[in-house]
């Protein structure tokens, strides 16, 4: 442990730079796992949706998801990757019982989709990230462990083993190294992230959703001074949200630079990250140099997609995001910056959704990036975590537009839906929020407020308008602040004129 | 010519879990080096135009469709168990702590 302050990220990046590189896991959505019929839905009873094939028993044979081959080669197509004409499984070699097999089944040095790129904005900057390669693997079970603290597989005594996920299709997402970000690294990452689940969202391969595990991301950084060679890297796993992909670079790059100013080195190893500290901690280090062994899977045939399938599936590729985004931008009629502040929010679909359930592009946006996104940055979650759907923003517009809300009250009744009290009309119907707009009930409070302030209904009467925010007060009081001002303020007005 | 040392068999063992004594070490090696050697008389054999062969049937692109099949019961999936614990499976502890 050190006991010297952690530098300042200013003075980190400018005395060091960074070079970050993602790995990205996604869980495919197919109705079916990766080598076997069995199902891949989310929650089911422990060890309910295994089969001899993903138990690994002997004498099991596995056959390859042609949905899941697709999806891979989708993915690979949309980030701009050459597709291997031939390439087989292999076997990747360790002991740890979250795999039933002595070896995940996985690809090695021939990946079914290789070399491509990934255009990401950033501040109105289009940046170019390498993709690596992306390949096809299995996913591995679920551990529970028991006897440690607060299930940490350290002090364990004995672990506790689900087979449900295990041989889910899992694709590997792999970045070429990324320098030059200097201080906006953290910034980028999060970018990246961000649109490459955007990507595999509009293919509709996967749920994508970080908080399931159905999306999930390491992130590799080293530092080194200019001039220098790169640095040894780190790999931060654990980092299960955007956000956290953006502190784990930070911390991680602010870490690294309190080693190295001290003279220290960076060992090369794996990290942990913590959302609640919003730093790395180091992780189990390896009893010895990792060696998988990888060989080709014999049980499996090899992949040789043809140009013809690689060329269909490529022509029914959807629009993807960053031009859909564009087409958004000209039909909202919004400016560079304005879309790139919607985009920031990760508010594009949010507010497309809530058009498309009838609310007017202006007041769309004027919620999700007024009212919720002030809510969803003051508790620290996604905006599309917040807990109100586009649905109910819609209705809520649709009750102002209508009259029964006034701005101020409907602010009140989102207050409500966020905090998972139902629909928006539910929620007025609980809280009793409603714009008085009974006229009766409204002119007997306006003349209950004239006689009980006799001075200012004449000096209104004799002209001084001004004063007549005395009597719409009283009102608003009276009628607990659920009456419009401006239908107030005219009654008011008429009665004295 | 020896292609394979003690030490790399202890290695293998270690990797692979298995407790071998020190004789067996000795006996796995030589083992071990008549299979090598074997297979490093196929490689003389083959010239370049020969590509190694990982498959022994010339097939590619065997896949099969994304329509579910019966699971097994869980008491079956678990019989083979060595130990059973809340409907999972019970492993001893995984990390040899320091």
């Amino acid at each position: 442990m050190t006991t010297v302050a952690p530098p300042a990220y200013d003075d980190v990046t400018e005395e060091f730079e960074p070079v970050i590189g993602l790995e990205t896991h996604v869980e495919l959505g197919t109705r079916t796992k990766m080598f076997c019929g069995c199902p891949t839905e989310f929650g089911g009873e422990p060890n309910t949706h295994v089969c001899p094939v993903c138990l690994g028993l002997p004498g099991s044979l596995p056959v390859a998801n042609k949905a899941a081959i697709e999806a891979t080669i989708r993915i690979g197509l949309a980030l701009n990757c050459s597709i291997a004409s031939w390439c087989r499984f292999a076997r990747k070699n360790y002991f740890y019982p979250d795999m039933p097999k002595n070896y995940q089944i996985s690809q090695y040095d021939e990946p079914l989709c290789s070399d491509g790129w990934l255009d990401i904005e950033v501040d109105g900057e289009i940046v170019r990230i390498g993709i690596e390669r992306v390949h096809l693997e299995e996913d591995t079970g679920k551990t529970l462990h028991i006897g440690g603290a607060t299930g940490r597989i350290h002090g364990a005594s004995e672990s506790l083993v689900d087979y449900n996920r295990a041989g889910i299709p899992l694709v590997e997402i792999v970045t070429k190294p990324v320098p030059g970000t200097g201080a906006r690294a953290p910034q980028i990452a999060r970018a990246y992230v961000t649109e490459l689940r955007d990507v595999i969202r509009s293919l509709g391969v996967s749920d994508v959703r970080m908080e399931q595990g159905s999306l999930r991301c390491d992130v590799n950084t080293s530092l080194n001074r200019p001039g220098d060679d790169w640095g040894t890297r780190t790999e931060t796993k654990n980092v299960n949200s955007l956000r956290s992909v953006e502190r784990a670079v930070r911390s991680e790059m602010i870490r690294q630079a309190g080693v190295l100013r001290s003279g220290g080195r960076i060992i090369q190893e794996t990290r942990h990250f913590h959302e609640d500290t919003g730093e790395t901690t180091s992780g189990r280090s390896k009893e010895e140099a990792t060696d998988y062994r990888y060989f080709p899977e014999p049980d499996l045939a090899p992949l040789a997609p043809d140009a013809a399938w690689v060329a269909e599936l490529k022509a029914a590729l959807p629009e993807l995001p960053r031009v859909h985004r564009q087409r958004l931008q000209t039909a909202w009629g919004l400016s560079d910056l304005d879309m790139q502040s919607v985009v920031n929010a990760g508010a594009v679909e949010l507010i497309e959704t809530t058009i498309a359930e009838g609310a007017s592009p202006e007041a769309a946006r004027k919620w999700w990036l007024g009212e919720l996104s002030r809510k969803a940055n003051e508790t620290g979650v996604e905006l599309a975590a917040i807990g109100a759907s586009p649905r109910q923003v819609a209705e809520l517009q649709k009750l102002v537009d209508g009259g029964k809300l006034t701005d101020k009250l409907a602010r009140q009744v989102l207050e409500g839906v966020v905090a998972g009290e139902g629909d928006p009309a539910a929620v007025m119907q609980a809280r009793g929020i409603e714009v008085v707009s009974d006229s009766g009930a409204l002119a007997a409070a306006v003349d209950e407020a004239i006689a009980a302030n006799p001075e200012i209904a004449e000096k209104i009467r004799g002209g001084n308008q001004g004063a007549a925010g005395v009597l719409i007060g009283a009102v608003m009081k009276a009628t607990k602040g659920q009456a419009d001002a401006k239908t107030v303020r005219e009654l008011v007005l008429s009665k004295l004129s | 010519m020896t292609a394979i040392s003690r030490e790399e068999v202890a290695h293998l063992a270690r990797l692979s879990r298995l407790a071998v004594t020190e004789q067996e070490l000795d006996m796995f090696a030589g083992q071990l080096d008549v299979i090598l050697q074997s297979i490093a008389r196929i490689g003389e054999v083959a010239a370049a135009d020969i590509p190694p062969t990982s498959h022994s049937v010339p097939l590619v692109n065997v896949l099969r469709e994304d329509v579910p099949a019966p699971c097994l019961p869980r008491e079956k999936a678990l019989a083979g168990a060595p130990d059973v614990a809340e409907e999972r499976f019970r492993v001893p502890r995984i990390l040899d702590e320091e």
